[in-house]
């Protein structure tokens, strides 16, 4: 679905229940930095269901200055986060 | 269970809102605070799973010892062989949990991902969500990083947090904080310092912490016992 170099934004959803896409990256644009093999989806695992269909996880890698408009380090800093496809969306660059 | 080996997950999912790595049921190391909803929640299901006959307190017992049999010693193994052997290092990168085979270590379907220093780039870890860590490799992780103030603040300000840690990195040092959430495990390989030049595998794993795999220190080659 995506590839290593898509810029890719979150989905700024608040779903209630268990989710493992923290809020500080939720809406927030960045790049995927590798494709990892799909896993059982853990927001179903966590309820007792088999979390089928597996989802593909992603590493996106985030500008500390995109998820922190005040951030006063270098522009190079960056926070790696692992996202599963569900709540990426592709963005023109 | 999925993750017998590594005991990845499930435990460390648990975590939440507790300061007891081991409330057992039964006997308890001394705590004079009352128990916590969770903890009580995770004595209960454990009493019941007892009782049911699903699992014995023995099984309680011997994975409990097991998990902290685990000690940074082996990562540092791991790190001081890469810094050794360039094909054992390239297979690490590649694919953490299959080089680390060769140590004896299983993780299951926990992948290691081993993430390399380099003079451009210092690599931390977290988890923001709760206490993932890779166990296996690590043991069990300390306080600190399982800490609000650590899991907060280390990916917003990670230069003021490393500095605590006595780690003052300059502006062409970029820091790549790597927040642990799914079934992925994180393990930083340090640069191995110049002075090291000639010591051999266990010379080099002595100066190998647990603070230097978690990416908040870098190796200190003065710290070797002589």
């Amino acid at each position: 679905m995506f590839a290593p170099g898509d810029r890719v934004r979150v989905a700024n959803l608040h779903p209630p229940g268990h989710r493992r896409t923290p809020f500080y990256v939720r809406g927030k644009s960045g790049v995927i930095e590798r494709v990892c093999d799909p896993s059982l989806n853990p927001e179903e695992l966590g309820y007792g269901f088999s979390g089928e269909p597996r989802r593909v996880l992603y590493r996106v890698r985030f500008a500390q200055r995109e998820l922190w408009p005040d951030y006063a380090g270098p522009a190079g800093d960056t926070v790696d986060v692992d996202i599963y496809e569900h709540w990426l969306q592709k963005t023109a660059d | 269970m999925a993750h017998e080996h590594e005991h990845g997950h499930d435990h460390d999912h648990h975590d939440h809102g507790h300061d007891h790595e081991h409330a057992h049921p039964g006997v308890q190391a001394d705590d004079e605070t009352a128990p916590s909803d969770y903890e009580l929640r995770m004595l209960a299901i454990s009493e019941l799973l007892v009782e049911k006959g699903v699992i014995s307190r023995d099984q309680i017992r011997r994975s409990l010892e097991r998990l902290d049999s685990w000690q940074p010693s082996r990562g540092a193994e791991i790190v001081a062989r890469a810094w050794l052997e360039p094909e054992f290092k390239a297979r690490l990168l590649a694919n953490g949990s299959e080089a680390i085979k060769d140590f004896g270590i299983d993780m299951g379907e926990t992948v290691l991902t081993v993430v390399e220093n380099t003079p451009g780039v210092q690599n931390v870890i977290v988890c923001t969500l709760c206490s993932c860590y890779p166990r296996a490799v690590l043991g069990l992780p300390p306080d600190w990083y399982r800490s609000k103030s650590y899991r907060s603040r280390v990916v917003k300000e990670p230069r003021q947090v490393l500095a605590e840690f006595g780690t003052v990195l300059p502006d062409d040092v970029a820091v790549r904080v790597h927040d642990s959430l799914a079934d992925l495990r994180y393990l930083v390989l340090p640069q191995r310092p110049p002075e090291t030049a000639g010591w051999n595998a266990e010379q080099l794993a002595a100066i190998v912490t647990r603070d230097c795999m978690v990416g908040v220190i870098n190796p200190d080659p003065r710290s070797r016992a002589h």
